[in-house]
């Protein structure tokens, strides 16, 4: 896999003399020592304290706490916002990576340069920004208020704010992988009169779909996880506008520590289900991003 | 040279209309939103803002941990880096496979694992306090936090930039007699110091606009542990907007300022890469 030293570079390096001098074993161990040191008091002690602090008063508090219907609806509504976010940031990651990754134009990094801006800008501002635009005293708010539609603090902010935040991760990910894979195929399709659609589904979307699996589910995970922007246009209104990260804010917040990390610990396991298929992709393509 | 370069390839004008409309209704108008109240603001009252002690406070805060939890993430990014890269140990696939952890776990929740384990009663905590080191409800915490969100883009930035170090050009160095710390300075590190640098500017610029994961374990006292993410919170909470979009376009200014860097960071190392024949 990427990423390490090969078996072959291994073996070679094993058989040069003066490799293996004390010296150089101590370095090896210091570097791993500590590598391993951070990563365990940085990464893996609060990953496990997620599920120890769960399961601290035993499996049937753990699932007591699903039982709750306000934690089901912070569930359902995180399960409906990313239904909806996103298919949308999908398709329009195709779109973008398709006219930027197959087209020369003016102003094209310009257009990747926007793109990418989701991710520079602060969660805060991203929610921020839509209330601005909607919100009681916002561009929009009075309009809102006289057509009776509600935006901020209800579920089309949460909507919006999220889609914002995920914007980029699919475009991102396909992009590179079509300038990479070039337009050769595609032209030869064109050229023995396949259609533009045709084309897209039997000759691109092969070649991209382990790249697009991956960016599919980095979205979702973002989209499901999301607190800063969501957090700001939500209004907190239990039940009704929490998704799963603000609905663990609360119960936190309430002191109600086993029924906040279990809800936590589903997250959790969205994040290591997450990793894993982008693992799996890595190793079926060979190909690493970054 | 026209707006584009010929092709035979359909689609263009559909998929860029609408990539382009998608991000003109979804960023570039809401953006525009914020930068068209902070306008509306005279200059006295947007300085007035700004310059508010509080606010200012905020930035200090803001900023400091920022650049030391990106310096920390330096470090140890390389050290992670390096050992991922130039050793083989067990388990070795399985670590390299968690580095992307905090990037896909939500910040709510490494906020609040975190603070359990940095509180005075937690794992580490509890060896921490006696020492006199006090982490979660800190600005220790606030780094601490920081430095866990950051870490992923120090990795996989130096990463890909080590393995390119060319193993023979190190072995020429030995044969002639340079020291391994030698080897280091004149070889290992200018290869990998644009990709450092880059990884340090993103950990950075993501670390300055972090909310989720810092204001678990902050504490959030104004003038002491409060963000400047956090203070714009709150005067939306207190539906003061104009004085959340002045904190909002600063903020801003400086993300489109750090993705600038990072761009030309970018070039830099893809420019030595050339120069360097690869």
């Amino acid at each position: 896999m990427a990423g390490g030293p090969s078996r072959e570079l291994l073996a070679e390096l094993a058989t040069r003399p003066g490799r293996d001098t004390l010296t150089s074993t101590l370095v090896k161990g210091a570097f791993i020592t500590v590598s391993l040191l951070f990563l365990a008091a940085m990464l893996f002690a609060p990953l496990i304290t997620v599920f120890a602090a769960a399961f601290e008063k035993g499996y049937e508090a753990y699932f007591e706490a699903f039982k709750d219907s306000d934690t089901l609806a912070a569930i359902r509504l995180t399960l409906t916002v990313a239904a909806i976010v996103v298919p949308l940031n999908t398709i329009f990651g195709i779109a973008a990576a398709w006219a930027l990754g197959k087209f020369e134009f003016r102003g094209k990094s310009m257009l990747i340069t926007l793109i990418d801006l989701p991710i520079a800008v602060s969660p805060v501002i991203s929610g921020l920004i839509y209330v601005l635009l909607f919100g009681t005293q916002g561009w929009f708010g009075l309009w809102l208020q006289e057509h009776d539609i509600s935006i901020i603090y209800a579920v089309p902010g949460i909507v919006l704010a999220t889609l914002f935040v995920t914007f980029p991760y699919v475009a991102r990910e396909l992009l590179p992988l079509m300038q990479q894979l070039g337009n050769d195929e595609e032209e030869a399709a064109i050229t023995m009169g396949a259609g533009g659609l045709m084309t897209f589904f039997h000759v691109t979307l092969p070649k991209i779909r382990w790249g697009l699996v991956y960016g599919v589910i980095l979205c979702n995970a973002r989209a499901m996880g999301e607190f800063g922007a969501v957090s700001v246009v939500s209004g907190h209104i239990r039940g009704l506008t929490t998704t799963m990260p603000l609905h663990v804010e609360i119960l936190y917040n309430e002191y109600n520590f086993v029924a906040a990390f279990a809800v936590a610990s589903l997250l959790t396991l969205l994040a290591v289900v997450t990793l894993v298929v982008k693992t799996l992709v890595e190793w079926r393509t060979g190909y690493r991003k970054r | 040279m026209s707006f584009r370069s010929p092709s035979i390839l359909p689609g263009f004008g559909l998929t860029l209309g609408f990539a382009t409309f998608f991000l003109s209704a979804i960023v570039l108008i809401p953006l525009a939103a914020l930068v068209a109240k902070a306008g509306t603001m005279g200059w006295r009252e947007f300085l007035e803002v700004l310059i508010d002690p509080r606010a200012v406070a905020s930035y200090r805060l803001s900023f400091g941990a920022s650049l030391l939890a990106a310096t920390i993430n330096a470090v140890f990014g390389f050290i992670i880096a390096w050992t991922l890269v130039r050793y083989d140990f067990p388990g070795r696939k399985l670590i390299d496979a968690l580095i992307d952890m905090p990037f896909a776990l939500p910040t709510a929740v490494s906020g609040i694992a975190l603070t359990a384990v940095f509180a005075e009663n937690g794992w580490l905590g509890q060896y921490l306090a006696p020492l006199g080191i006090k982490v979660a409800y800190t600005w220790v915490g606030i780094v601490v936090a920081l430095t866990l969100i950051g870490l992923p883009f120090v990795v996989r930035s130096v990463q890909p930039a080590l393995i390119e170090v060319q193993r023979d050009l190190e072995d020429a160095a030995e044969t002639l007699g340079a020291g391994r710390f030698y080897v280091f300075r004149k070889i290992i590190l200018p290869t990998v110091m644009p990709a450092l640098l880059t990884g340090f500017a993103m950990a950075l610029a993501r670390a300055i606009g972090e909310y989720g994961s810092v204001i678990f374990i902050a504490g959030n006292l104004p003038m002491k542990t409060e963000i400047t993410p956090l203070l714009i919170v709150i005067k939306l909470e207190q539906f003061d907007y104009t004085g959340a979009a002045a904190l909002g376009f600063i903020m801003l200014v400086i993300s489109f300022i750090m993705l600038l860097s990072i761009n030309l960071l970018q070039t830099w190392g893809r420019r030595r890469l050339v120069a360097a024949g690869r």
